[in-house]
């Protein structure tokens, strides 16, 4: 007897099955646009932009879907313990996935515009950024489909990274704009770029606790410094 | 009896039970047989005043067993032996010197069919309170009869006909006449064995909500097999199985994250 068995109603387990497919197939589909969106900004790629803009709507219409399936389980079904919280999380994965692809389509819009003014070198920061969180994103997925704890506290923990390499970003933004406000435009979009990528690097370490929750019934134990301190960054105009 | 002291050493049960602050009612080392066979296995709980606490588990697994164990309904039974003691406020139960007539007053019971007596409501009513005595004149047995009418939530509906007999009511209607029978004679715990299992589900709604009311007054026990049930009227739940209490502990942790593999596959309906 273990969590692992079948319910006495088979169609209870298709549908959290159902759940389950919906969640990794979003996934799958945002690490691929956080993939397409950051290369269609540095190679300054319009038409792959473009594709980036149009496949989030495929995001938003799984969520859509997977809400509808989630609502209806609880009605139907009352889960409880360990498939409670199966449903629940899904729920609160779902919007979170849907925002990591809402920003990656705003990158894509943001490298449109981009591509219309000459290149800046700060620029050079960003892919870092991003395959940084596409891995995390992986790995964040990976510890969802096994279910394992100490996968989704490690993922978690990587998003201190990319907070260290946005603080760095952002000073060099500033700096940058600074010495050379012609570049002001192109800075300001990197900025926003940076700062998406940033979020999704957030949106990550929510499904990480909530994947943490799903496993374990607990919270994850330690908060973890914050390490975003841009908000209360000034430069000095020396 | 040094396997059944291993089996329950285990149960997390036995550590949870000990937490209980200021319990009405606790049972400990309890053990009951049927015969030859075993019915429970070792049981501690302790059971907390003023609250509702549930138990759950599938058939046979003891529930209603322990349920009776907590008033001495399994007195009544052949062959029905109860080792281990249950005390209600620190007073043994199960002592020589309890008069049992006495303790069922303290300890009521509803069951899982209304069980009227054909006699008029009025009469059901006042049943206890004439036995045990507990009205001078008829003025005050007239007050004692509304008052558990009203507590009860049905003095609303039957002021008008009193009279008439109790079993001429609809079976929520009933069930709640059984349950006002049951608190007119002033009891400090309430048990009940499914008292919704035979109700549609608007009168299992009254009833659930009457329960939440009477907390405040009495300390309930409730055997449901309605999950949803337990999970609704409940501040504690506790989950039998063989015989043996799993796991206990606050309501909403045992149905969002129980400890136990075997709590967690009963409650999620996997075969367990």
């Amino acid at each position: 007897m273990n969590g692992e068995n079948t319910h006495i109603v088979s169609a209870f387990d298709q549908e959290l099955a159902k759940l389950n497919d919906i969640i990794i197939q979003m996934g799958g589909l945002a690490e691929a646009q956080i993939n397409s969106s950051i290369h269609a900004v540095i190679k300054r790629d319009t038409e792959r932009a473009g594709i980036v803009v149009e496949g989030d709507k495929k995001i938003d219409q799984l969520e859509r879907e997977l809400e509808e399936l989630a609502v209806k389980v609880l009605a139907l079904r009352q889960p409880m313990a360990s498939d409670l919280r199966a449903v629940v999380g899904a729920l609160k994965i779902s919007s979170d996935i849907e925002r990591i692809g809402d920003y990656a389509k705003n990158i894509a819009k943001r490298a449109i515009a981009l591509a219309q003014v000459p290149p800046v070198e700060p620029l050079r920061s960003v892919p870092r950024m991003g395959w940084l969180v596409q891995q995390i994103m992986k790995q964040t997925l990976d510890a969802y489909i096994t279910r394992d704890p100490a996968a989704a506290t490690e993922a978690w923990q990587r998003d201190a990274e990319v907070d260290d390499l946005y603080n760095s970003l952002f000073r060099e933004l500033l700096t940058y704009m600074m010495e050379d406000p012609r570049t002001i435009t192109a800075c300001t979009h990197v900025l926003f770029i940076a700062k998406n990528i940033e979020r999704m690097g957030d949106h990550a370490t929510n499904i990480c606790e909530i994947v943490h929750f799903m496993a374990t019934g607990k919270a994850m134990p330690e908060d973890r410094k914050k390490t975003d301190t841009t908000s209360f960054t000034v430069v000095d105009k020396t | 009896m040094s396997e059944i002291q291993t089996r329950t050493a285990d149960a997390p049960a036995v550590e949870q039970a000990a937490a209980v602050p200021d319990p009405k009612l606790t049972a400990t080392d309890l053990d009951v047989f049927y015969g030859q066979k075993q019915a429970l296995f070792g049981i501690r709980l302790g059971i907390p005043a003023n609250q509702v606490t549930s138990f759950i588990g599938p058939s046979g697994c003891g529930k209603s067993t322990f349920l009776r164990c907590l008033n001495r309904m399994n007195d009544t039974i052949e062959g029905c032996r109860v080792e281990g003691t249950i005390t209600l406020d620190d007073q043994d139960i199960y002592d020589r010197k309890i008069d049992v007539v006495q303790l069922r007053a303290r300890i009521g019971m509803v069951f899982q069919k209304p069980n009227p007596f054909p006699k008029s409501i009025f009469d059901n009513v006042a049943y206890g309170p004439r036995i045990h005595g507990l009205s001078r004149d008829r003025t005050e047995l007239e007050e004692i009869v509304h008052v558990s009418l009203e507590k009860a939530g049905l003095l609303k509906e039957v002021k008008d006909r009193l009279e008439e007999p109790g079993t001429g009511l609809s079976g929520g209607q009933q069930q709640r006449l059984c349950i006002a029978r049951a608190i007119a004679v002033s009891p400090e715990v309430i048990l009940m064995d499914e008292p919704c299992s035979a109700l549609d589900p608007i009168a299992t709604a009254k009833i659930e909500e009457l329960i939440d009311e009477l907390r405040s007054n009495f300390t309930i026990v409730i055997v449901t097999h309605s999950m949803q049930q337990a999970a609704r009227v409940s501040q504690r739940t506790a989950f039998f199985h063989l015989g043996e209490l799993v796991e206990w502990g606050e309501t909403p942790q045992i149905f969002t994250s129980p400890s136990d593999p075997r709590t967690q596959d009963y409650i999620t309906g996997r075969i367990g």
